[in-house]
């Protein structure tokens, strides 16, 4: 998780002992709130500045009205980042829910081999995504890896040299990255349905894959709003894996958008339309985070009605 | 209740022991689907484990010509000392540096500001709260280049100080929203009776609420920690000299320096990663908790 957090659990923090001593201890947030106005504050709105100045990284700024926008909307490249980032968010949703799902209901069992498998599961969740991507990198390579080694043809295929392939490839090795993650994030949801709702179902002649769709998902509502929520953003702000894993390319097959801001801003020195990436980033960003929380609103509506 | 219709009165004792009571065999039909999908998934995670462990240890020569799945002919340690050769003591050390440089005074800032939040009053403290949890949403690809504007600007380029600064400004969102919540559960005639003993607000956050706090703030540490250890963008745009590396950014230039001595490639693989390994071993449900905090329930 590149530093990004799920805003859909924010609290709705109530301050507990209403203060005799008001503010009188605002000083103790002094640190905290220094270095974080000066390093995350202060840099969301420099980069919406940036984005209307030229800079090339090095000398001068000199403000530029629109046209790092200008440049950056007229640009097919920035649809076609849209897009690959879009194909990105589909498609590891759609293979890591379902899987995180199952392993993560399979792993909340008690029983001790459960636990055994679970310990091995979560490995790839202390890997850097530099050490799984150079892993990737030499098991897929054509000439020297997996395919070569075994003699089968169809694996030896050039992985990361064709753009379908390397976009099903970073599917892939993002969803081995975090599908640990997830599991363990359902894994906490199932233990907390209670057993009784089993147990009836079970009185009632219910078969497991009944009880999956009947109990287990629509009790792991939130689980899955959050869960969706972190792939999303998680996807949506991908770098270090792709960068090692493909570097956008072949071509701009893989090029996302958070690779087209790295790419333009500190390898084509062009800070400013960079920086209108990264001002569309963010609105696509907050644009999704605030769905999920209209979706958790809503699945809070209908479990309302439904008690 | 359900339970001891199902099992019959004379095995209503066993209700109350988890492990084989009536309670596990009311679920013990096996879970097929969990199963197969667990096992399959079981077997992607460790093949390329496996892998990078046996491939490590072969000689390049041997590489080339044995089966990729077969363990070593003549192992060898050759592949760690190059690697350990091409300097990764120093990228290790800038790691260390930068982990806890970053990590302990993010998680003692945000213990001070999540103490005043809960305990202070007032409405400048909630919505500093406010400000804070909205650094949630800011993805850290978003502000880099800013940062990097910043960082060249306080003359601090190409410096670990450089990493450090934002990777504790990252930090510092989810380390309050959890020790928020942590903190709002000790019971407040615990602070009533120390203050009616004198205390100062700085001595009831060091000796009362420190000590209270501690799992959390352990479970927050490690959370950071690990972000900061494995990250990859700050320090890849705000150093440039190799030995300002950290181990993420020198994995990667090594294995553009050697790219066809897969061997060694996998060694430094290895050796990046045996450190959180040990970590894992030692304290498993530790670090899984630290990893869903604030995600949990």
């Amino acid at each position: 998780m590149t530093g990004l957090a799920p805003p859909i659990v924010l609290p709705t923090a109530p301050p507990v002992s209403r203060a005799r001593r008001s503010g009188s201890l605002a000083w103790m947030t002094l640190p905290a709130l220094i270095v974080f106005i000066a390093f995350a504050v202060v840099p969301l709105g420099g980069v919406v500045l940036l984005s209307f100045t030229s800079w090339d990284g090095i000398g001068a700024i000199t403000p530029s009205g629109l046209t790092s926008w200008t440049s950056v909307l007229a640009d097919p490249g920035l649809p076609h980042a849209l897009w690959v980032t879009f194909v990105v968010i589909a498609l590891s949703w759609l293979v890591q829910t379902p899987l995180s799902i199952l392993i993560g209901v399979f792993i909340a069992g008690r029983q001790r081999y459960r636990g055994l498998f679970a310990v091995l599961f979560f490995i790839p969740l202390l890997l850097s995504s530099a050490a799984i991507s150079i892993t990737y990198k030499a098991l897929l390579d054509p000439n020297f890896g997996l395919g070569a080694g075994l003699g089968i043809p169809l694996l030896q295929q050039d992985w990361l040299g064709r753009g379908d392939l390397a976009l099903g490839v970073v599917i892939f090795v993002v969803s081995w990255q975090y599908i640990p993650f997830h599991s363990l994030i359902y894994q906490g949801g199932a233990r907390q349905i209670p057993r009784s709702m089993y147990e009836a179902a079970e009185l009632d002649g219910a078969g497991r894959v009944r009880q999956l769709f009947s109990i287990t998902l629509p009790q792991l509502k939130y689980t899955i709003i959050t869960s969706s929520t972190l792939i999303v953003i998680g996807s949506l702000t991908a770098f270090d894996l792709i960068f090692v894993l493909t570097e956008g390319g072949p071509g701009d097959a893989t090029r996302v958008l958070a690779l087209d801001m790295y790419k333009r801003g500190f390898q084509a020195n062009l800070m400013g339309p960079a920086s209108a990436i990264a001002v569309i980033l963010v609105c696509v960003g907050l644009g999704f985070s605030l769905f999920m929380r209209w979706l958790g609103g809503n699945a809070a509506k209908s479990q309302l009605e439904g008690a | 209740m359900t339970s001891t219709l199902t099992t019959g009165a004379h095995e209503s004792g066993a209700v109350r022991t988890p492990r084989r009571g009536s309670g596990g065999s009311v679920r013990s039909r096996p879970n097929w689907l969990g199963g197969l999908f667990s096992c399959l998934w079981l077997a992607i995670v460790l093949v390329p484990i496996y892998w990078i462990v046996i491939t490590s240890l072969k000689q390049q020569s041997d590489y080339f010509t044995t089966n990729p799945f077969a363990p070593p002919v003549n192992p060898t340690l050759d592949n760690y000392q190059l690697v350990i050769a091409s300097s990764f003591v120093r990228y290790f050390v800038n790691s260390v540096i930068v982990t806890v440089g970053a990590d302990v005074p993010a998680v003692l800032i945000s213990f001070m500001a999540a103490f005043a939040i809960v305990r202070g009053g007032g409405r400048l403290l909630p919505s500093l709260n406010g400000l804070f949890l909205m650094g949630l949403a800011i993805p850290q690809q978003a502000v880099v280049i800013p940062v990097y504007l910043i960082i060249i600007r306080l003359h601090m380029y190409d410096s670990l100080l450089a990493i450090i600064l934002p990777s504790i400004a990252f930090a510092i969102p989810l380390s309050i929203l959890v020790l928020t919540n942590f903190i709002r559960d000790i019971p407040g005639e615990l602070f009533e009776s120390m203050r009616l003993d004198g205390a100062s607000d700085w001595h009831m956050l060091w000796h009362l609420a420190f000590p209270l706090t501690r799992p959390a703030l352990v479970t927050v540490a490690i959370y950071n920690g690990l972000i900061i250890w494995n990250g990859f963008l700050l320090p890849l745009v705000l150093t440039q000299s190799p030995d300002r590396r950290t181990l993420p950014l020198a994995l990667w230039s090594f294995s553009g320096q050697y790219s066809i001595n897969v061997p060694a490639i996998v060694a430094s693989v290895v050796l990046t990663t045996l450190p959180i390994l040990a970590l894992y071993a030692l304290g498993r449900r530790q670090l899984l908790s630290g990893l869903t905090a604030g995600f949990g329930k």
